[in-house]
């Protein structure tokens, strides 16, 4: 299990650092489309097994497939990206090692917590998913209805060639 | 004070009438036409003469000497508690009634007089104006109230003398009639505030009862009586500040007339009556007072000897009758100078609007060597000025006769010296004054291709009802020699307090009349014999004058003296100010605080480059800058 | 399963912690080092779903069901959002002929 864990995240690390310094976009999709499978893997080992699936679907399937499609109705395949200036790029992974450490250091500093729950590994199974989220969060779930009709109205508007 | 007094309220209805004209006549000035503007203020002044008299009635009928109305809690600070209250009593009474009176005769004339002038509207309000203000001077129950009108009459002869304001001439002179006023004004506010510090208060009636309790010749009291005179003298035009009225002539007639004849230069001794208590408790201020007056009066009459403008020589008897006024204040004899204020209100009005008549005659010229022989072709004209001209001379029954053998009769009986060189300047007085009277008009008419004529009816009116009064007004206060019964001086009784007894014994008295009616009957015949039998005119050239004439012709150049004196130094001041601090250090530093922002700014803006990547930078550092800061605290 | 599911108490919590951390700090990296927008919102993808894995990994070791149901409200707003910044990336397409970023500084006086 523990290897399992280790490859995941090896997966995971390398195709992110592969989607930053590739060229061509349509490498990068690829690249992420990897990195969340390896996502739905760790989301099993965690046994959210709802989630895993979800994830897949919207993400993998829907959101990337889109990202491809925009992709190729820009015609962006041809290297015609300009790309920024060296000292910038050095400056940018500086800071996001420098972000990474901070971070890290901050994390030394919690104190420990203690769940509150007994422990139990069903909750991510689709009925204590289903149950929770139709008993305390039906609210939520019915704004993203609306949420969702927003997004809608300005992904069309915005499309239009003449408003 | 409790009003007990029924219909005492209206007391408000007097200053609030003109002021209501000012604001009609001020408003709408560019709508009104012809008259209109006229007969508004003065239907507003008669208005207000009309409710002083009734409010005289009032008070007379009420039993009592004194009302204070108060219109509303003005100032209430801590322990300064000064409410704005009006005084009806004796003293403001005859000052309303003469101001009213005189006042509205004045307007009635002006109707005429400006006709046709562009800005007749304005001078209408500006003269209400102006009545307002001296109103609330003479009305005022505290200090404050009077300071009020003191600056408003300011201000409004301001307005008045450069009525004419394209004439940078008359500009200069009205800018000098103001800042002489303000010179003695801060004298006057030096002296309430010493006041204020004294009595804790400035109500006139609760000063005075509280200077009662204190000695005579406490050098708190006379230093403000010091300098509640500068305040007067700066207003009322003696020496040293009186070289503004005579350049003050450069206004319309009818200014001259209620402005510097009758009204605003008699709130000095207004004034000093009101406050007689305080200044019978310093003795030394009376003494100042008395050397003041007398000078002013010789040094104005002798100046009036050799001048040739009919209103210049009406200004420096202005001068000279004010004078007298404060030697009668000086000798202690407060309503007799107010008595003379009166007098003086009627035949000095008259005698600027005869002169007035006599200008618009001879279509604005004002040169009294070139007029002559008016008496057939004005007869109206020539006897109101000729009453006028008896009563400022002193001559029995006129008015003026009364109220100066009073004051001379006073100083007789206090100073031998006093006494002789006011006779002095009666004489002086009696002898320019029958000088003008004699070159205006007798003999030949000098003016060629003029044709005066006498004045419209709504000008002569007025001169008719004040020469009445110049001969019939000093019936008011017939002492007891002549079976009177002093009836002014009782009347001020209740509002004055003079130190020396306003009647006169009987054999000093006859004496007393005797000799200056002797006097100056050899005076007006020797005048006579000079300009009218010899025919002899003032030299038309200056330097046809003797050595001490012209520098009586030129005003003993104390003019000329200020300017080097005070105005000189000024402008150079200024102008040094001007150059070397203010464009040199002043400008230039403000202009460059605007420039360091300016380029501040410049450097700031470079933050907003508008790239998108610079901003997802400066979020990042922002993010980390913050996680650091909150890990390290 | 029963093998899955005890691997949670195997791990420690660190090790996800750190994990997350640093998927974030590359998607950061990638979003300050690419010019091509279509780019900058994978990454920022990526940041979304460094965050749901942690908040996962919490959700299971404290039994808590809230945390993955946020998770799912999360994958919802994150659709949405990818929707609309796309149509406004064939927006800017059309309007700036580019899809970089730098391009776009009309935000400038």
């Amino acid at each position: 299990m523990v290897f399992l864990f280790y490859m995941l995240s090896a997966i995971m690390i390398i195709s992110a650092l592969l989607i930053v310094f590739n060229r061509n976009p349509i490498n990068n999709v690829i690249f992420l489309i990897v990195c969340f499978i390896a996502m739905a893997g760790h989301y099993i080992l965690l046994n959210a097994q709802f989630l895993a699936v979800v994830h897949i679907i919207v993400y993998t399937g829907a959101i990337m497939v889109l990202f491809l499609f925009v992709i190729m109705l820009l015609n962006l395949n041809k290297a015609i990206i300009p790309h920024k200036s060296r000292a910038t790029r050095i400056l940018a992974v500086i800071t996001g090692g420098i972000f990474f450490l901070v971070l890290i250091a901050a994390t030394r500093q919690t104190i420990e917590i203690h769940p509150r729950y007994p422990f139990t590994s069903d909750i991510g199974l689709v009925k204590e998913v289903g149950r929770t989220l139709f008993h305390e969060f039906l609210l939520p779930f019915e704004m993203s209805s609306a949420l969702f009709i927003a997004a809608m109205v300005g992904a069309i508007m915005f499309g239009k060639k003449d408003v | 004070m409790v009003e007990q007094v029924p219909y005492i309220n209206f007391a408000w209805l007097v200053p609030a009438l003109p002021l209501l004209g000012f604001l009609i006549t001020g408003l709408a000035y560019k709508r009104l036409k012809h008259n209109q503007a006229g007969i508004i203020a003065s239907t507003m002044v008669v208005l207000s003469f009309l409710v002083s008299a009734a409010l005289y009635f009032v008070l007379q009928s009420a039993g009592k000497d004194s009302a204070t109305v108060t219109l509303f809690n003005w100032i209430a600070i801590g322990n300064m508690n000064i409410p704005f209250a009006l005084l009806v009593d004796h003293l403001s009474l005859t000052m309303m009634l003469i101001i009213t009176g005189v006042g509205a005769l004045i307007h009635i004339y002006s109707i005429g007089y400006m006709h046709g002038d562009d800005r007749v509207n304005s001078f209408f309000a500006q003269m209400n104006l102006f009545t307002f203000s001296m109103l609330l001077l003479v009305m005022g129950a505290n200090y404050l109230v009077l300071f009020i009108g003191w600056e408003g009459v300011g201000l409004c002869s301001y307005l008045l003398i450069g009525f004419w304001f394209k004439n940078p001439a008359f500009n200069y002179a009205a800018r000098k009639a103001f800042v002489m006023n303000r010179i003695g004004d801060l004298g006057f506010i030096l002296g309430i505030i010493l006041l204020f510090f004294t009595f804790k208060s400035v109500t006139f009636s609760e000063v005075f009862s509280q200077a009662a309790t204190l000695q005579p010749g406490a050098p708190m009291i006379t230093l403000i009586t010091l300098f509640l005179l500068i305040g007067a003298v700066g207003k009322s035009a003696q020496i040293p500040l009186f070289t503004w009225l005579p350049d003050a002539m450069a206004g319309p007639t009818p200014v001259s007339a209620l402005i510097h004849a009758a009204t605003m230069v008699t709130a000095g001794i207004y004034m000093i009556a009101r406050s007689s208590i305080l200044y019978n408790l310093a003795p030394i201020t009376l003494n100042v007072i008395i050397i003041i007056g007398l000078a002013t009066a010789l040094l104005a009459a002798i100046i009036g000897l050799k001048q040739n403008d009919i209103k210049k020589v009406l200004a420096y008897s202005t001068v000279s009758q004010l004078g007298y006024m404060f030697i009668a204040l000086g000798l202690g004899a407060y309503s007799t100078a107010v008595f003379h204020v009166t007098t003086h209100a009627f035949f000095k009005a008259l005698l600027f609007l005869g002169a007035g008549s006599v200008i618009h005659a001879m279509g604005g010229e004002q040169d009294i060597r070139k007029m002559g022989g008016l008496r057939k072709k004005m007869p109206l004209t020539y006897f109101t000025f000729l009453a006028a001209t008896l009563a400022i001379s002193g001559i029995p029954p006129f008015s003026g006769f009364f109220s100066k053998d009073l004051i001379l009769s006073k100083a007789f009986e206090q100073n031998m010296i006093v006494y002789i060189l006011a006779l002095g300047g009666a004489l002086i007085t009696c002898y320019y004054m029958f000088r003008l009277l004699y070159l205006v008009f007798f003999g030949e008419q000098r003016l060629a291709g003029a044709h005066p004529h006498e004045s419209p009816r709504v000008m002569t009116v007025p001169l008719v009802i004040l020469s009445v009064l110049s001969v019939f007004g000093g019936f008011l206060n017939i002492p007891s020699l002549f079976g009177g019964d002093s009836k002014f001086s009782a009347f001020m009784q209740s509002a004055v307090f003079s130190k020396v007894s306003e009647e006169m014994t009987l054999s000093t008295e006859i004496g007393l009349i005797l000799i200056p009616l002797i006097l100056l009957s050899l005076v007006i015949w020797f005048a006579y014999k000079t300009f009218v039998k010899k025919a002899m005119l003032p030299a038309g050239d200056e330097k046809q004058m003797s050595y001490f004439g012209q520098l009586v012709y030129n005003k003993f150049y104390i003019d000329e003296i200020y300017i080097a004196l005070f105005e000189k130094p000024f402008g150079f001041l200024s102008d040094f100010f001007f150059h070397k601090v203010e464009n040199t250090i002043l400008d230039p530093v403000v202009d460059e605080i605007g420039a360091a922002t300016s380029r501040f700014g410049t450097m700031v803006r470079r933050l907003q480059p508008g790239n998108m990547s610079f901003y997802l930078f400066a979020m990042v550092a922002g993010i980390l800058l913050f996680i650091v800061f909150i890990l390290i605290i | 399963m029963k093998e899955v599911s005890s691997a949670i108490q195997l791990i420690p919590l660190d090790n996800y912690i750190m994990l997350s951390v640093a998927l974030f700090s590359i998607g950061l990296m990638g979003v300050l080092f690419r010019r091509n927008i279509i780019v900058v919102l994978m990454c920022l993808e990526l940041m979304f779903n460094s965050v749901n894995l942690l908040i996962t990994a919490f959700s299971a070791y404290h039994s808590d069901p809230a945390g993955q149901v946020f998770v799912f409200f999360i994958m919802i707003v994150a659709a949405a959002e990818v929707a609309v910044g796309l149509s406004i990336v064939v927006m800017m397409k059309r309007n700036v002929e580019s899809v970089d970023i730098n391009l776009l500084n009309r935000l400038r006086w």
